[in-house]
């Protein structure tokens, strides 16, 4: 079978070096500063706003009995959501020899550090006090000493939160330190040297360092792929162990993952097209097909989270229990049902325009899509946390989300910090692997070797 | 120069040649191992398929250290659940057992995954000497698009003019350097 190039224009090493470090060594474009601006505003508005909620209280967001998870939970499972896709194309993909995956790993991998990064700070500010935090960690003390609660799920989310975090870095960076060494090796200005030979921890590619290099690639793969699998079946846990209609169900964690990965998906298709524009030599590297077989991965996982939306409202009704039934039909006919409603729109019914070979090739067409797939993914989070807990066993204590300035201020402003990380790194960092493109620059070409 | 442990290290004297294709680099690593030269590098910009075979590298063992890690990961996962739970301060949460097993796996596979990964890193470092101060360059196209085999002046049977025709006859630019 013939294959598509991976890398278009028959590209010399040289080539693929230049293109992809051309963003490190020259000075920024208009365009970028313009976004950077804007986007460290709002990280800033972000911080202040944080500042407010934590020196005031909780109570300015609108979370309250009988909705005591809100906006901050709602936005942390967004976000660590997102990164799942980062985990499954750098390490998953990996792991299935997927050759496409070396020019899209780098970035999706640096979104998925951003966004778990992004979506940590929430746990840590929900809690109330978060000067407090450091007693999510079981340490010795002088209260007993008394420990953490290893049965609970929220504890089982702070090991696999920063441990998925932390593994996530160390690939990143792994992966970095050869293009690094390539940066200082080109580098004419002496601080850039410096910094990247720093940065490179002086790495200089002989065949045996290659050899464990490799290896070591391979064991991080091998190890990140049960990691990303089990990072959100934990975040799930923190509904499904819970007695509450709605989120009670065994489906939890297969829908948690597959969502996961589908609103991934969508924000690397989002940041994709933003940066093919801002940097046109990248579309020789991420390719028409390779933003293809992105957009086949959402509808086939919007497919599945689709399948996960009529089966809980199967297993409402064939459970025979009036609560779990309610709880359902609260959600599709309730007075939340505009947010389920956005939900099944954005998140089953727009993705099936990528059964049109033309549309999920179209990069309007993909953008905006992945627009509706990152707002429908907000709005599941939101449906299962607010229409599960506003209306649960007793009427009596049933009552609304008190949305307020403060849940949009901290949900918009968690956008400015990911935004801002992400432009830089940008900037700073190689955004495509040089190292790992090199080797497949011939695949699709006559002659090449590597098919 | 300073190494890793900070020690004086004196840089290996050698000839270098300098390749401009991954075929003939690799073609080229074959006859000088065949050659008899143990202590020679071959640098790259990307790892080469056929590279280990040709320069004669063995498997990396780092397996075994993810293997060992991922062993102590999980017993001190173990311990530590079992310990603080039924022996330090015993709470009985919920009537379940003061030794909830199933409740214990997610922290015991998050610890095994986080000690594996974090070590075999760790193994990456000691086994390739990183991080290096200013490890002497020998070409700084090595990291873009030119190969290198460097041969050690300490290798057996080493000497300057063979080295140099060889590596010649292979195709390379020749030069002396330091490793």
């Amino acid at each position: 079978m013939k294959r598509n190039q991976l890398v278009l224009g028959n590209k010399t090493l040289k080539q693929i070096t230049e293109d992809i470090v051309q963003p490190v060594e020259t000075f920024p474009s208009g365009g970028w500063l313009g976004l950077f601006l804007s986007a460290k505003m709002l990280f800033l508005f972000y911080i202040i706003t944080i500042g407010i909620v934590v020196t005031t209280g909780m109570g300015l967001l609108g979370v309250n009995s009988p909705v005591g998870w809100g906006t901050m939970i709602v936005t942390f499972v967004f976000w660590i959501g997102i990164g799942h896709a980062g985990t499954l194309i750098s390490a998953v993909l990996f792991l299935f020899r997927q050759k496409w995956r070396t020019s899209v790993a780098r970035t999706a991998e640096a979104m998925t550090v951003f966004a778990v990064m992004t979506a940590g700070i929430f746990p840590l500010i929900h809690t109330g006090r978060p000067w407090l935090d450091f007693w999510l960690i079981p340490y010795p003390n002088q209260r007993g000493p008394l420990w953490v609660n290893f049965r609970s799920p929220l504890l089982w989310d702070v090991f696999a939160v920063s441990t998925y975090a932390t593994v996530s870095i160390v690939f990143w960076y792994i992966g970095l330190v050869p293009d690094f060494a390539t940066i200082r090796d080109r580098a004419k200005n002496k601080i850039r040297k410096t910094v990247y030979g720093a940065l490179s921890l002086g790495w200089r590619g002989t065949a045996k360092h290659w050899s464990h290099y490799e290896m070591l690639y391979l064991l991080l793969a091998a190890l990140s792929t049960p990691l990303v699998l089990s990072v959100h079946t934990i975040v799930s846990f923190d509904f499904a162990v819970s007695n509450l209609p709605g989120w009670h169900t065994t489906i939890f964690p297969p829908y948690f993952v597959a969502g996961a990965i589908f609103s991934g998906f969508g924000m690397v298709i989002t940041l994709m097209t933003l940066v093919r524009m801002g940097f046109p030599q990248f579309k020789d590297y991420v390719t028409i097909d390779h933003m293809e077989v992105m957009n086949k991965i959402i509808m086939a996982t919007g497919l599945m989270v689709g399948y996960a939306y009529a089966a809980e409202f199967f297993i409402a009704w064939y459970s025979g229990n009036t609560y779990e039934r309610y709880a359902f039909i609260n959600r599709a006919l309730g007075p939340y049902a505009w947010s389920y409603w956005i939900m099944i729109s954005c998140n089953v019914i727009i993705p099936q325009l990528f059964w049109f070979k033309k549309l999920r090739r179209s990069i309007p067409v993909m953008f905006v899509v992945s627009i509706f797939v990152n707002i429908g993914m907000w709005f599941e989070r939101f449906v299962i946390t607010v229409t599960s807990l506003h209306r649960d066993f007793l009427p009596a204590s049933w009552g609304n989300y008190a949305w307020s300035f403060y849940d949009t201020a901290i949900l918009a402003g968690s956008f400015g910090m990911f935004l801002t990380l992400f432009l830089l790194y940008l900037r700073l960092f190689p955004a495509i692997s040089i190292a790992e493109v090199k080797p497949v620059r011939h695949v699709g070409y006559d002659g090449g070797h590597h098919g | 120069m300073l190494d890793t442990t900070g020690v004086i290290m004196a840089n290996q004297q050698g000839i270098a040649g300098i390749f401009s294709s991954e075929e003939s680099v690799l073609a080229a690593t074959r006859k000088v191992r065949e050659q008899g030269f143990q202590k020679f590098e071959v640098l790259s910009p990307y790892p080469i398929h056929g590279m280990e075979e040709a320069a004669g590298i063995k498997r990396s063992w780092l397996p075994w250290v993810t293997f060992v890690a991922a062993f102590v990961g999980l017993s001190s996962g173990l311990a530590l659940t079992y310990w603080t739970s039924v022996v330090s301060w015993p709470i009985n949460i919920g009537g379940k057992p003061m030794f909830s097993l199933p409740a214990f796996i997610p922290i015991i596979f998050e610890l095994t995954i986080l000690f594996a990964a974090l070590s075999t890193v760790g193994a990456l470092f000691v086994v390739c000497g990183l991080p290096k101060v200013n490890p002497p360059i020998i070409d700084p196209d090595l990291t873009c698009s030119k190969f290198c085999i460097f041969v050690p002046s300490n290798d057996r049977g080493f000497d300057e003019a063979k080295v140099e025709s060889l590596l010649k006859s292979l195709g390379a630019e020749t030069k002396k350097a330091v490793f």
